[in-house]
């Protein structure tokens, strides 16, 4: 039982959905899309969340949506992460989304919910970061599609009324390399200390991290320092002076220990993808 | 407060019931199926776990009003299950407090991997924890069922 009551609405379509939010709004409400579900009802058991109306996007076609449809696959927000880990389409996808929560926290936790929950792990985003993807977002004008970078700044920069519809993903990226690792302060279920996926494009290696700042990042100014030529001890060291601040410092892991953490999974993931380099 | 019908264990109940009722709550206040057990209400810990048209699902990371059109059952609606007998087999609980959580994961583990390996098994049993047995018994009563379900998969009820 939460602390408080709120109004639930189960829209058919984005139109309905988008329209819902702007009249519930307009009587005064406080709205907020719900997809699992998992982390309103968690946080909002704290008082942690403020609605009283909430807009279940479950139901919409174009949410549950997961197929390849001119050279992208498309991944509907409000899919669980077990479906579409299970699909195993996107291996990469696949990997980062089962290394979220448990199981069955999978089975209601959604892709969507996670890129844009509160809680900033949003491991899920990962995959995304490294493949260029793009976001269908719905708003009051519509649809709009805009590359992942435009609009994902450490957390996903939507306007009031805003929701993240679909991501696309151009399906050259679906089958190329890559490693994505998540490291626990204990046990083999729960929140990172840190997770590191990468993806090796031809000659290129791309780095996108969760746990080690309080947001997901791609992490561009490292990628730089791991291309230049030379041993990877150094090109690693080079690419830890670029890491984003704040580092994490809480009771999962100082910020000291989660670098020498990172540093560490640089080393072992690197050579896995790059070789046996000195 | 709403009125809404539920499909719980193969009846269909009407009830009332706030939208922000979590299903473990209806359950257990509103239709006195007190199997499904409040452990950390925070999706944690699996003690609440039922199944939602055959799935695992943690009935505090829910709300009653996602399972409208949806069958849902409890431990309550498994009787004389296998899973049930090989975890008095296996001496598979101690308290039981937690033994609904881990067999309603376990029967929907059974239905959709009755073969599971032991990765599958393990994914699936993460999602539960227990303060007082082993694992090891538990994880005996599913391999022991992945026996039996080779050549008889009688006694899982259909819910898909
Ligand atoms: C037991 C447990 C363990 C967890 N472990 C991890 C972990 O290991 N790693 C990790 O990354 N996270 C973890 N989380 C956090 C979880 O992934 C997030 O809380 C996520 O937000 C839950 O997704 P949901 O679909 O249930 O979100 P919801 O509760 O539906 O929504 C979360 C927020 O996002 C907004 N939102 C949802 N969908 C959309 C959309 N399509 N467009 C715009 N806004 C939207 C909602 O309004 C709300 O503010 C865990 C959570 C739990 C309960
Ligand atoms: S009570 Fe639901 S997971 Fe603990
Ligand atoms: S048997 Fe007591 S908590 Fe599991």
């Amino acid at each position: 039982m939460l602390p408080y009551d709120f109004d639930y609405y189960l829209p058919k379509t984005v139109e309905e959905g988008v329209r819902l939010f702007q009249q519930l709004e307009r009587e005064g409400k406080i709205p907020v899309y719900y997809s699992g579900g998992t982390e309103i009802i968690t946080l909002g058991r704290l008082n942690l969340v403020e609605t009283n109306a909430v807009i279940d996007i479950k139901a919409i076609g174009e949410c549950k949506e997961f197929t390849i449809k001119d050279q992208q696959l498309i991944v509907g927000s409000a899919l669980s992460l077990t479906a579409v880990e299970e699909k195993n389409v996107f291996p990469l996808l696949s990997k980062a989304a089962s290394g979220v929560a448990d199981h069955t926290a999978r089975n209601k936790i959604t892709v969507g919910g996670n890129i844009c929950g509160q809680i900033f792990y949003r491991e899920a985003v990962l995959p995304f970061l490294l493949t260029d993807s793009h976001v269908v977002i719905a708003g009051k004008n519509g649809l709009r599609q805009t590359p992942i970078h435009q609009l994902f700044k450490r957390n996903l920069k939507l306007q009031k009324g805003e929701f993240l519809v679909q991501l696309h993903t151009d399906r050259r990226f679906l089958r190329m390399p890559y490693v994505c690792v998540k490291r626990r302060q204990q046990w083999d279920t729960g929140y990172p200390l840190i997770t590191v996926a990468v993806l090796k494009k031809e000659d290129e290696t791309r780095i996108a991290i969760s746990g080690l700042c309080p947001f997901p990042f791609r992490a561009f100014e490292m990628e730089k320092s791991i291309q230049q030529v030379g041993p990877l001890g150094d090109r690693i060291q080079e690419a830890l002076r670029h890491v984003p601040q704040p580092v994490l410092d809480d009771v999962e892991g100082s910020s000291g220990y989660r670098v020498f953490v990172l540093e560490q999974m640089l080393q072992d993931l690197l050579r896995e993808l790059e070789g046996n380099h000195p | 407060m709403i009125s809404a019908r539920l499909t719980v264990n193969d009846e269909e109940r009407e009830i009332a019931f706030w939208p922000s009722d979590t299903l473990l709550f209806v359950l257990r206040e509103r239709l006195g199926l007190t199997g499904a057990k409040p452990g950390c209400l925070n999706g944690d810990c699996g003690a609440c776990t039922v199944n939602v048209n055959g799935t695992a699902m943690k009935s505090c990371l829910m709300l009653a009003v996602e399972g409208m059109n949806q069958t849902i059952r409890t431990i309550e609606g498994l009787k004389d299950s296998p899973i049930q007998h090989a975890f008095i087999e296996h001496f598979a609980f101690q308290c039981g407090y937690c033994t609904p959580g881990f067999i309603m994961n376990i029967n929907s583990l059974l239905k959709k991997h009755p073969n599971a390996d032991d990765s599958t098994i393990k994914e699936f049993l993460s999602s539960n924890i227990c303060r007082c047995t082993g694992y090891q018994e538990i994880e005996k009563a599913v391999k022991s069922l992945l026996k039996i379900n080779r050549e008889d998969k009688a006694g899982l009820p259909n819910d898909e």
